[in-house]
């Protein structure tokens, strides 16, 4: 399943997971890789295991067995004196720094404002001074549409604007690899167009590896390179999106595209 | 002039009342300070992974609230050197004794802010500390507010005690005039009614908060 050129790291690396929770095995196995800048959408009935696939890679879970590389360096367990051992925190910290994540629920802190969600990691992480990661975050909040909600409380915000300051939030780490995992479920219809168009303008103007969890299909078509089809903790098909949506080869990726799609 | 209650008795009591009502307010406040401040510190050590720290903070915060205030109260004191004075004492075991409780309050606050705020954090790669302190711990301390509230309008209420302990609060006033003057009845009705005037606003405010804060 690897389809990153002989001799290049890619930057991100699934061998063998397996995830369970209690006696449910969620992955089974997976290994697939992502090569730098590449935009890859996962599809698959709920329950597949595709939210897991990015909490895994956000350290939001541990995996039971398996290993995750981001650029090559172990993330989770690595081979030490004959023997595997987990990454030690500080080194997982240095890797993580590497990956940023969106969320469903926007997960915003509704005890800070706009301005302060988006400086308070570039400031505590990355040790950027107040200046320069307020500079960011207006740069930020320009690029995402809401310079003017700089000083809002969160929690006055619609659901579509909590998610495109998340977005910039998001990106003010700097990150290599972006986790989108189902970023417009929660919203209205009618406000779901606008995280979109945020989300395209950094899929055009970035290169910026994505990985993507959606139901919008019209979406995933448009910004991804390439797309997973899962069904129980496995890809069971992958191709381009324009191959995947229009001419799917596996059953049950037709009987999925069909149902979603209409 | 009935012989219950004489209002004369009742004004002349009421500039000593006044003067122990400063010292229930003050070992109210620091009592409280106390409180708070080792009921976080307790809610933060119960949630270490490591048991031999949390099963004897467990037990030491069971047994303390297995006791009654005033038996720790009078222990403690008789416990004590000489030198230190009863109010330091009180407002000690106070304290102390209410910690026990907040912690329980804070607790309940921490599991109440939802996954997804440590999920944020760890997805910003925010250190542990910095997490608590700017996400986790200012979310729940709001959730706190209105149980402090109501621990420190029953800790108010339960300073009588600290007679027992030879510290002159309202109640202690109001004993020492009733023994002077064989009028009880007078100083303690006017305790009451101080008590009343103090904790029954506070506890409205506190309601209100409730709501505000839900």
């Amino acid at each position: 399943m690897t389809t990153t050129a002989p001799g290049t790291v890619p930057a991100i690396e699934f061998r063998d997971v397996v995830k369970r929770f209690g006696d449910h095995t969620v992955l089974d196995g997976l290994s697939f890789s992502v090569p730098r800048g590449q935009r890859v959408t996962l599809i698959g009935p709920s329950g597949s295991g595709k939210t897991t696939i990015l909490r895994l890679l956000m350290t939001l879970e541990e995996l039971s067995d398996g290993l995750i590389l981001i650029d090559g360096d172990p993330y989770t367990y690595e081979y030490l004196g004959q023997k595997w051992a987990p990454v030690p925190e500080k080194r997982r910290r240095e890797v993580r720094k590497r990956v940023g994540m969106v969320f469903q629920q926007f997960n915003l802190f509704p005890n800070m404002t706009v301005l302060e969600n988006i400086i308070e990691a570039p400031m505590h992480v990355l040790g950027l001074s107040k200046h320069e990661a307020v500079q960011r975050a207006e740069q930020l909040l320009e690029k995402v549409g809401m310079p003017e909600k700089r000083d809002a409380r969160c929690t006055d915000l619609s659901g579509g604007q909590q998610q495109r300051v998340a977005i910039a939030r998001a990106l003010a780490m700097d990150p290599e690899i972006l986790l989108l995992d189902e970023v417009t479920s929660a919203l209205d219809p009618e406000i779901v167009a606008d995280v979109l168009a945020v989300l395209r303008d950094v899929a055009q103007t970035t290169d910026i590896t994505m990985l993507l969890v959606t139901h919008e299909m019209q979406f995933a078509r448009e910004v991804s390179d390439r797309v997973l089809m899962f069904d129980h903790g496995r890809i069971i098909e992958e191709a381009d999106p324009e191959t995947m949506f229009t001419a799917p080869s596996h059953p049950r990726t037709q009987e999925f595209l069909k149902a979603v799609l209409g | 002039m009935s012989d219950i209650w004489n209002w004369e008795r009742a004004w002349e009591v009421l500039p000593d009342l006044l003067a122990g009502l400063r010292i229930t307010v003050l070992a109210t406040v620091v009592g409280m300070v106390i409180a708070s401040l080792l009921g976080l510190a307790l809610a933060l050590v119960g949630r270490a992974p490591n048991r031999w720290v949390t099963v004897p903070v467990k037990f030491v915060v069971d047994f303390v609230r297995s006791t009654p205030l005033l038996v720790q109260l009078v222990f403690v004191y008789l416990l004590s050197p000489p030198e230190i004075p009863g109010l330091a004492i009180g407002c000690v075991v106070l304290g102390v004794h209410y910690a026990t409780y907040m912690s329980e309050v804070y607790r309940a606050g921490i599991d109440a802010v939802p996954p997804g705020q440590w999920e944020a954090a760890t997805a910003l790669n925010l250190p542990r500390a910095r997490t608590w302190r700017a996400v986790i711990l200012p979310q729940a301390v709001r959730k706190t507010l209105p149980g402090l509230g109501n621990y420190a309008i029953s800790m108010f209420k339960e300073t009588p005690f600290l007679f027992a302990i030879q510290v002159v609060e309202m109640f202690a006033e109001a004993q020492s005039f009733g023994a002077n003057t064989f009028s009880y009845v007078e100083p303690l009705t006017m305790v009451g009614l101080l008590f009343l005037l103090v904790s029954y606003p506070t506890s409205l405010l506190v309601r209100r908060m409730e709501i505000r804060l839900a």
